[in-house]
């Protein structure tokens, strides 16, 4: 994957919020790329940095209170080092970005055709009645039925599946190179979850858009992703094709993870294997790997200094010292 | 209260027998109905028909998952089986006794059946410690508060909380995990038989989430305790349930065994439920939705089986003749008339098509 | 977030170790009401003006009803009146002294009165729900049409003038509001699940309203209480400027206010001193308020 293709590029990015009285380094040196037409999952669990990561791709944390680091560039610009302007253009035409409840993120007093032509008469010099066109086109695309009619009805006046492709449509308004999707599905239905995965990898493949998926369900980004990048304590401690990492993990988290998924991982009348202890405080992070408290294969190194990034593969990487010392196994394919 | 003497106590307790169901709940309904808009006499009271008619049995020592999408009615289900919402009809015997009948009056029901509430933070008073929270049933039935408090603190190292260190917290300061485990704790306080645990891990972390149903394993061996499972985490419920219950629409559409159900499901939506989870298996992905549309809106159920406008082996009968839910397999029974001889099924010549839902 | 290692009081068990204890949510509130310094010094304003209305017969440099024909109207600085004198010569420095009682009095005592009985009636109709939160709301929301000034004015009339009439039909006009605000916050406290779980472990309605709702839906309405206290202040001294409240000679801000009117022309400073103690303690109260309000805001 060269560089220059990448849409998206991230060189050890820190994000790190300033409270009074205490400083969260949220973010904590995450490189990432994501090429056109990609789809990367961006997997952990809370605590892990992986919303802040998204939303510092569009920099959407309060100026005052979050201090940056490294860098950031989308479709080849520098995200960091822009001025307003820039970023109110950049939002919405170039990358657009999906939240977890359709409720909260869209207005209730507008109806949707009226949010999606005001977007794109934002970005476009275009008339009312062809950004309606626009809009109606849009619904068909996200394969809402009865779309002319849907135009002009209200967020609540929809079902949480309905509302969720009425929030891709209004995403895409604009044609955005990046989609950027935080959580989409973890409040849906699994019944209605698999219909937006599958409409997102349509997308992506009609479109050549590039998405930026975050969850915690490893199930939900096995769908859609054809990269994934596992999030620990601010930090990506694996990423790599999701075939491969899927199937054969090398960090302890991921392969800790995993076999919570894995075929006879869950047997009835066993327990289950659990990681020990907790995430550790942002605020207050450890000298050394984040994860060495909880590893069953840490040793002195891993908790002096934070372990580089190690190439284990063709577009595979992961940050641990112990990864010779820790078999490659295949875990059995996973299969529900 | 040693391992050995709270089993004594709920043999004890034990009035029907090994082989009666700790709970049957009979033609249990609940209709929620709509603010009529206007003056218009001739429009019909609209009414969201979120429990309509349920029949189930949950046995002594079982854990009964339930199943189902929004709209299914299970949360409501949970809530008329807690008695915080009353049931418009129906009745609940518990332990062959009717609820409401001299043997079992109400507050008897509530020191059997406890619940553990989805939203570990909203279901602890905020300004309440944490071992007071704990506390609180006991007292109500008459425990002095010197003795609540020390089962309080016997509850929390139970469930893996060190007293020291909880006791004296407010619910804020503690995380979501171990938020979980106080609503736990005090579910236990009351020395209960029948636990409901609604969508009690489903808003915790999978790591947290695995600590908490070994947990929740053990607690039953050592209470002996029945439990309740709600959940829409399909994997979760095949491991941890013995039988599973699916709803749809307010109805409940099949039950079995756990793992019959999950290997072979008779009712065409647990089929398509089924099917809907995601494989993680990156070369075998999922290429077609199983279902369309939406689940539909419980306030006008579709008529006859309420799942014949999104059920691919609907056929022309199904729209007009509701289903009966019976033992179509030993041990499994369902609602669909598929497995309904002589109701019409078989004979119809041209399948309906799948009309989708929007 | 400190908390303090006491021992466990249930414990005869000395191997059990002490559990720690956190601060309650009263402390708290305390605490960080106590970092505000806008609320700091409004709460010392306050305090100065309490103590100064509590000794006000020993503080006073002279008498309050000694009326000279001779001194009236003396303007500030006068030798003995050093803030001068009101139209009938008594010394406007003890009489403002003296008239904080009933004015500070005028302003919390309503309020207060309206806290429980206001307070009580929201609660048990928003617990209650159904139709007896609906008659009992509606009843309250026919006297809260009325705006307070006008039910104010109109119910002292009806009951007459005096100290206790006033007290009465100020407190009826903020029983509405108070009971309002706390029938919303129980509406909404009821709901929650903590309540549903008390319900469910078999806790009658009073229990639970006296352990569970209670604590929750005293402190919104506290500080809305908190906030009213200005606005009583200022409608006691409008009755008194009426005629309706208190009567003469006894000193009150707003009484003062009234009969100082017409010197507005020759001492205008005079006349607006009793006019700036009721703002100065009005804008006192409204911080004080304000600072209890961010000091409970907070999800900590």
């Amino acid at each position: 994957m060269g560089e220059a293709n990448s849409t998206i590029r991230l060189r050890d990015l820190q994000v790190e919020f300033h409270q009074p009285g205490k400083r969260i380094q949220a973010v904590n040196g995450v490189d990432l790329e994501v090429g056109e037409g990609e789809v990367v999952a961006l997997i952990g669990e809370s605590g892990s940095g992986k919303s802040v990561t998204l939303r510092a791709m569009m920099r959407l944390h309060p100026d005052r209170a979050t201090r940056y680091g490294g860098s950031l560039e989308v479709a080849g610009q520098d995200v960091l080092g822009m001025g307003a302007k820039q970023l109110a253009l950049l939002r919405g035409k170039t990358i657009a970005m999906i939240f977890q409840e359709p409720l909260l993120a869209l207005d209730p007093v507008y109806t949707l055709g009226q949010q999606i032509t005001e977007t794109i008469r934002r970005h476009e010099p275009v008339s009312r009645a062809e950004a309606r066109a626009r809009a109606l086109q849009l619904f068909e695309r996200v394969r809402i039925p009865s779309p002319d009619r849907r135009l002009d009805t209200y967020p609540h006046e929809m079902s949480g599946g309905m509302r969720q492709r009425a929030m891709i449509a209004l995403a895409l308004a604009c044609r955005p190179q990046v989609l950027l999707a935080d959580e989409p599905t973890t409040a849906l239905d699994a019944t209605v979850q698999i219909q937006i995965l599958l409409l997102l990898r349509e997308l992506q493949r009609e479109l050549g858009l590039s998405i930026v998926f975050v969850t915690h369900d490893i199930g939900a980004a096995a769908e859609v992703a054809d990269r994934m990048a596992v999030m620990y304590a601010g930090r990506i401690v694996e990423q790599g094709p999701a075939a491969v990492l899927l199937t054969r993990p090398r960090h302890p988290y991921t392969r800790a993870l995993l076999k919570s998924r894995a075929e006879g991982a869950m047997q009835k009348g066993q327990r289950l294997e659990t990681i020990g202890g907790a995430p550790p405080d942002l605020s207050k992070l450890p000298t050394g790997c984040a994860f060495a408290e909880r590893c069953a294969h840490a040793a002195d190194a891993c908790r002096q200094t934070p372990p580089p990034n190690t190439r284990v593969g063709p577009g595979h990487e992961a940050r641990c010292w112990r990864l010779d010392e820790i078999a490659v196994t295949d875990i059995s394919r996973c299969t529900l | 209260m040693s391992l050995s003497q709270q089993q004594l106590v709920n043999e004890f307790r034990d009035v029907g027998g090994a082989r009666q169901p700790l709970l049957i709940v009979r033609g249990l309904k609940k209709y929620f109905p709509l603010k009529s808009t206007g003056f218009g006499l001739r429009r019909e009271r609209l009414a969201v028909r979120a429990v309509d008619g349920i029949n189930f049995e949950i046995l002594k020592g079982e854990t009964l998952g339930v199943v189902g999408e929004s709209g299914c009615g299970k949360s409501t289900t949970a809530r008329l089986l807690m008695q915080l919402t009353e049931q418009d009809s129906g009745e609940l015997i518990f332990d062959g006794q009717a609820l409401g009948s001299r043997g079992l009056p109400l507050r008897e029901y509530r020191r059997q059946t406890q619940m553990v509430f989805q939203d570990s933070y909203s279901s602890l008073n905020p300004r309440m410690t944490i071992e007071d929270s704990i506390a609180f049933g006991p007292t109500v039935h008459g425990v002095s508060k010197r003795e609540a408090l020390e089962r309080a603190h016997d509850l929390l190292l139970r469930v893996g909380l060190e007293p020291a260190r909880f006791a004296g917290r407010y619910p804020h300061e503690l995380s979501g995990g171990q938020r979980q485990r106080v609503n736990i704790a005090r579910a236990l306080a009351l020395e209960p038989r029948l636990i409901i645990l609604d969508e009690s891990v489903s808003a915790l972390d999978k790591s947290v989430e695995a600590q908490v149903l070994n947990l929740l394993q053990d607690l039953k061996q050592a209470f002996g305790l029945t439990y309740l499972f709600i959940s829409h985490d399909l994997n979760v419920v095949h491991y941890l349930c013995d039988r599973v219950l699916v709803m749809y629409l307010g109805e409940v559409v099949e039950v079995g065994p756990a793992d019959a159900l999950f290997e072979a499901p008779l009712h065409p939506y647990t089929q398509a439920l089924l099917r809907s989870m995601p494989t993680t298996d990156p070369l075998q992905r999922t290429e077609e939705a199983p279902l369309a549309g939406d689940p539909p809106n419980p306030i006008n159920p579709p008529s006859g089986c309420r799942f014949h406008t999104r059920c691919q082996d609907a056929r022309a009968v199904c729209a007009s003749v509701a289903p009966i839910f019976h033992e179509a397999v030993p041990g499994r029974r369902v609602a669909c008339l598929k497995y309904q001889p002589d109701s019409g099924y078989e004979t119809a010549q041209i399948p309906l098509r799948e009309v989708t839902h929007g | 977030m400190t908390a303090a290692i006491l021992p466990d009081p249930t414990g005869e068990r000395l191997d059990r170790p002490a559990v720690v204890r956190s601060r309650g949510h009263g402390a708290n509130v305390l605490r960080r009401l106590l970092r505000n310094p806008v609320a700091m010094i409004a709460a010392t304003i306050l305090l100065l003006l309490i103590l100064v209305a509590i000794f006000a017969p020993w503080l006073m440099p002279a008498d309050p009803y000694a009326t000279s024909m001779l001194k009236r109207l003396k303007p500030i600085g006068t030798e003995g009146m050093p803030l001068g004198s009101d139209e009938l010569g008594r010394d406007l420095l003890s009489r403002l002294m003296l008239g904080a009682r009933l004015s500070l009095f005028m302003g919390i005592a309503p309020v207060v009165m309206a806290f429980v009985i206001g307070g009580s009636i929201g609660i048990l109709a928003g617990y209650a729900g159904g139709w007896l939160n609906t008659v009992v709301m509606r009843c309250v929301d026919v006297l809260y049409a009325f705006p307070s000034v006008l039910l104010a004015i109109a119910l002292s009339g009806a009951l007459g003038a005096g100290i206790t009439n006033s007290l009465v039909s100020l407190t009826v006009v903020f029983v509405p509001q108070i009971a309002r605000i706390a029938e919303s916050v129980t509406t909404g406290v009821r709901r929650s699940d903590y309540v549903d779980a008390a319900r469910a472990s078999g806790a009658s309605s009073l229990l639970i309203i006296r352990k569970h709702v209670l604590g929750n839906v005293i402190g919104p309405v506290f500080v809305y209480a908190t906030s009213l206290i200005s606005v009583s202040m200022i409608l006691a001294s409008g009755l008194s400027f009426l005629g309706l409240g208190v009567k003469p000679p006894q000193p009150e801000w707003g009484l003062m206010l009234n009969t100082l009117r017409t010197a507005i022309y020759t001492q205008p400073w005079i006349a607006a001193l009793p006019g700036l103690l009721i703002f100065i303690t009005s804008v006192s109260f409204n911080m004080l308020a304000d600072g209890l309000r961010s000091a409970m805001e907070v999800k900590q």
